[in-house]
């Protein structure tokens, strides 16, 4: 009776949090433009409405662009941060960490509002560079803790081996270091960018006329008829971010497996 | 000549010394062990002369070059990890050719000695076995042909044994002695195994709170330790508080208390000793006898050990009891110990 009970809440959880997010698949394939029940039938006319958009098209580019190179400045930055936190012996890694990390706990409006201030002050212009820097500051926290986990999963002592073999540091991190870290280098750029892909905040006081793909869908909710375009859409991304996220874990995994055996 | 020559090398990670001013010269060819307790300091000693660690003073020489700012990657040595470090994403062949890269030897030269090498540990065919397919033996015979393979003027072993059972760490006892007299080369172990130590090298350091307390050849640091924490250290010893009273010639008389006045070789003396000093009489529990006469006592304890048995005595007047170590057993608990003055070892009495 009382796992039966449990087993009804854990349905009704999993419904809270998934329900919403299936409205927006399910209208987008529907064909009508206001969003109401009853389903009025199947359609592929709004996906094929988001191919034609040149507008879209540009954003979405936009936000690749970002998130491409959010993803690979913030997971170089972070492999660096966590080699030196996990090799050396360093005064203050613990605090320099909660510094790193400190950005996350921010509220994003606050950190949106101040980065676009500073701008400002310094006469930058808003730009799709300054979305980066700004998605740099969310994104390098998340990068340090996947990496630092991947190089406390591996033994120092297969890099004091590379020297000892007569390799210097630099040979000794594409020999040694770079490949046992890669399972931990692809998760983290994978998290990274679809970071950066979703994030809207930022992406919206920062990017001046060059809308990244949500600064444009917010743009788009003005315009009632073009709504199930914008689901259609959402759907599109929303499957990607799943592949995304479940590739990252795989690959995650994979490596913690691998170097298990290793150490 | 010395080969390896450490001079007043010390080092510390703030607070204590963890390595502290240690002089210590090896000899080319040399099979030589430091020994001793874990966290005595011998593993930092050993990092600093593969140069994982700097010394925070002293100088390190190998081959008359000093190494104090040379990186590792440039210095003559080669290290066996003790977690043996094995590369997980090579095969066993790229392992061992990982350190040859820069040699740039021909395809066939490469291939030709790194198959020397497997055959020289024993791995014959194993080449392209994967790092996670391997037993821990053949994990520490992979580390040692990646290191051998090289050709170092000094192989580091750092506890190389450590993580093999005991039918396997006898066996690759003998072998890494075999492959050392093959190779010719210096090998530096370091071990807290005083066994692995004793038959394993020509001479042992045996090392505690970042001091050498003494180096000498396994018999004699056995037969001839120079302080307590040797004699302690190695094997198992009785120890009985004396005076030295005098030294005429060869013999050194003491009053020993409980064992009464005896005269013993004045060679069984640890240098520095001087007359009237309170020292200590050393004697390992194989050396006491059962006999007729002799000091009174009662066996506490026996255990059965095969070849020999091993008693606890207990003295009158005396609190720690007398280990002995003896081919057969006495009848009764009342046993007579006899305790050869020339098995009697005097060493100085630290307080």
């Amino acid at each position: 009776m009382k796992s039966r009970t449990l087993f009804l809440y854990a349905l009704a959880y999993l419904a809270f949090l998934y329900g919403p997010v299936l409205v927006l698949p399910v209208f987008s394939f529907n064909n009508s433009e206001f969003i109401a029940f009853p389903l009025s039938g199947f359609t592929i006319r709004w996906y094929q409405g988001l191919w034609a958009d040149e507008a879209m098209s540009h954003a979405l580019g936009n936000s690749l662009k970002v998130g491409l190179a959010t993803a690979l400045l913030s997971t170089a930055l972070g492999l660096a941060t966590a080699r030196a936190v996990t090799r050396h012996r360093l005064k203050g890694a613990s605090a320099a960490l909660g510094f790193i990390s400190l950005p996350l706990f921010i509220p994003d409006i606050v950190l949106a509002l101040s980065l676009m201030l500073l701008l400002g002050l310094l006469s930058l212009p808003l730009s799709l560079a300054a979305v980066v820097l700004g998605h740099l500051l969310i994104c390098i926290p998340f990068a340090v803790t996947v990496l630092i986990a991947r190089f406390e999963g591996f033994d120092r002592n297969l890099e004091e081996a590379s020297a000892d073999l007569g390799e210097d540091p630099w040979m000794t991190f594409w020999r040694v270091t770079f490949p046992l870290m890669l399972p931990g280098i692809i998760a983290s750029l994978l998290l990274t960018f679809i970071t950066s892909f979703d994030e809207f905040l930022l992406a919206f006081f920062l990017s001046g006329t060059e809308a990244t793909l949500p600064v444009y869908i917010w743009g788009q909710l003005r315009f009632p008829e073009r709504l199930p375009m914008v689901l259609a859409l959402g759907a599109l991304i929303l499957a990607a971010s799943i592949a995304l996220v479940i590739l990252a874990e795989y690959v995650r995994n994979l490596g913690v497996r691998k170097s298990m055996v290793g150490a | 000549m010395s080969f390896l020559s450490l001079s007043k090398v010390s080092k510390s990670f703030g607070g204590r010394p963890v390595v502290d001013a240690v002089s210590l010269e090896v000899g080319r060819g040399e099979f030589f062990a430091l020994l001793g307790p874990s966290g005595c300091g011998k593993t930092t000693l050993l990092r600093m002369i593969a140069g994982f660690e700097t010394p925070d003073g002293g100088t390190i020489a190998i081959d008359g070059e000093v190494m104090n700012q040379v990186p590792p990657h440039l210095r003559p040595t080669n290290m066996v990890f003790q977690s043996y470090a094995i590369f997980p994403h090579l095969n066993v062949f790229d392992n061992i050719a990982y350190g040859l890269r820069k040699r740039k030897l021909p395809r066939d030269a490469l291939r030709a000695k790194v198959q020397a090498m497997l055959a020289t540990v024993r791995l014959e065919g194993l080449g392209s076995r994967g790092a996670d397919q391997l037993s821990g033996g053949q994990r520490q015979r992979v580390a040692l042909a990646r290191a051998l393979v090289r050709e170092p003027k000094l192989l580091l072993l750092d506890e190389p044994l450590g993580a093999l059972d005991k039918r396997l760490r006898e066996a690759m006892q003998i072998e890494l002695r075999a492959i050392q007299r093959q190779v010719g080369i210096t090998f530096l172990l370091v071990t807290h195994d005083q066994e692995e130590a004793l038959s394993l090298s020509d001479r042992v350091a045996v090392m505690d709170h970042g001091t050498i307390l003494q180096v000498a050849t396994p018999r004699s640091l056995y037969e001839r330790p120079n302080c307590r924490e040797v004699a302690n250290f190695i094997g198992e010893s009785n120890f009985f508080h004396a005076t030295l009273r005098r030294i005429e010639g060869d013999a050194a008389t003491v009053n020993a208390g409980l064992l009464g006045i005896i005269t013993l070789p004045a060679a069984n003396l640890a240098p520095g000793i001087k007359v009237d000093d309170h020292i200590l009489l050393a004697i390992r529990p194989e050396h006491v006898r059962f006999a007729e006469t002799g000091i009174a006592g009662a066996i506490t304890a026996a255990t059965f050990l095969g070849e020999r048995n091993h008693f606890q005595v207990r003295l009158a007047g005396r609190s720690d009891p007398v280990a002995v170590s003896a081919a057969d057993a006495p009848s009764g608990p009342a046993v007579h110990l006899l305790f050869p003055p020339e098995r009697l070892i005097g060493l100085p009495f630290a307080s």
